[in-house]
């Protein structure tokens, strides 16, 4: 037997034991499980603020850790800081391209940055007396869909090459390559502890992956299209995706298997972004309709909806201290829900 | 590409693609059972911290707009 029939035959052997291993701890499901507890009350926010100030469409938002500054980034070519209790825009970053697709806050405050279809992300400082672009980090071979800072002097980026990326912020370099997806990696999520993080890709699997030595540990599949959105939940054991199939999914990383899916036969369309909040029991779930639906993460139903929007829903993030949920949209508002 | 170059590509791919999957197959898996009871007691535990589950009396919601008093 040539070794390419004889690897291929032993990569059939291992999906097959991998799917009996995690048959063999399938000994219930998340939902069937909570059916004793009690349902979570049904959420009804109200709309507190209405950012406006976009002059396109809003592709990314993510706060700051200070629970009150954010930052956004539409296609009109501009990220804005504004301060959340007063609604006041603070900055406001001209980008380069104006085809952005994400936008991040470093923990400390003093960073942001920003990438889309230049295949480059940006990072500015915004302490400096005039905003300074600090860093264009280029090496993606393929649009910047999501970064996250893990510090001043690191940011972790996904992209349309299929690979994620770790870089130096003093150098400008990648420190780490991570390849396995086969599809347009499109979003990623840090863990609490920051030794690991999740991607999802348009291959339709989420990956594990160890930030240090970047090896993929884990792949949860299921979903049957493209991943748009993922989250680590609070405790870091577990994760949920958002996907164009219309769903979101759990998968437990310990188990390492989807436990439970959050659909509804009435909603065909794709999951675009999500955000939990702060005990990980409601999933904040935006949707191509142009609604944010919410959901009960341990029992699967659906507990609320944030309609307000005229588009498309493209961005949802929950502060730290959980005061609040930011949507943001296609209609280029974003408005903050309580 | 020489087909024999090609032929060493895709050997390589098929190396990568099962030395991967047998570092996927040899994780610890716990029982969804417990990884369930696990989840269940973190949101409990965390619940009253949860703000959006909880609810935020008015006179502490930063977001909320102060309206002004009209002394009438």
């Amino acid at each position: 037997m040539g070794e390419m029939e004889q690897m291929k035959k032993e990569a059939e052997a291992l999906k097959t034991q991998i799917e009996a291993a995690r048959k063999a701890v399938h000994d219930t499901d998340m939902a069937s499980a909570a059916a004793g507890v009690a349902p979570a009350p049904q959420v009804q926010l109200k709309t507190r603020k209405t950012l406006k100030g976009h002059l396109a469409k809003i592709y990314a938002m993510h706060w700051s850790t200070d629970n009150r500054l954010m930052v956004s980034a539409s296609q009109d070519g501009k990220l804005l800081i504004w301060d959340s209790h007063s609604g006041n825009k603070v900055n406001a970053v001209p980008l380069k391209s104006s085809w952005v697709m994400t936008c991040a806050y470093a923990p400390s405050g003093n960073l942001v940055a920003s990438g889309g279809l230049d295949n480059m992300c940006t990072v500015y400082n915004l302490k400096t007396p005039v905003i300074k672009t600090v860093k264009e980090l280029d090496a993606h071979t393929g649009y910047l869909s999501c970064a996250r800072f893990l510090s001043d002097t690191e940011i972790l980026t996904s992209s349309g090459d299929t690979t994620c990326a770790l870089w130096d912020l003093e150098t400008g370099k990648q420190k780490t390559v991570f390849l396995n997806h086969v599809g347009d990696c499109m979003c990623l999520s840090l863990s609490p502890d920051m030794n690991s993080f999740v991607s999802g890709a348009c291959d339709s699997l989420a990956k594990l992956w160890d930030v240090r030595d970047g090896q993929c540990k884990q792949t949860f599949q299921g979903h049957t299209s493209d991943i748009n959105a993922i989250s680590f939940i609070p405790s870091g054991n577990a994760i949920i995706t958002g996907s164009d199939d219309c769903t979101c999914k759990m998968y437990d990383i310990r188990a390492d298997q989807e436990v439970i899916c959050y659909q509804d036969a009435a909603l065909n369309s794709g999951v675009t972004s999500l955000a939990l909040s702060t005990s990980g029991r409601l999933i904040f779930a935006g949707y191509d309709d142009f609604n944010c639906n919410i959901w009960d993460s341990l029992k699967g139903e659906k507990v609320g909806v944030l309609s307000g929007h005229d588009n498309r829903v493209s961005c949802t993030g929950v502060p730290e201290d959980g005061m609040c949920v930011c949507t943001g949209s296609w209609d280029s508002f974003l408005k903050i829900w309580n | 590409m020489s087909s024999k170059m090609q032929s060493s590509n895709n050997i390589a791919q098929a190396r990568r693609t099962v030395q991967q999957l047998r570092v996927e197959a040899n994780i610890e898996r716990i029982k969804v059972s417990k990884a369930s009871a696990d989840l269940m007691n973190y949101c409990s535990e965390h619940a009253k911290y949860d703000p959006l589950l909880m609810g935020i009396p008015a006179s502490e919601n930063p977001f909320k707009d102060r309206k002004p008093c009209t002394i009438l």
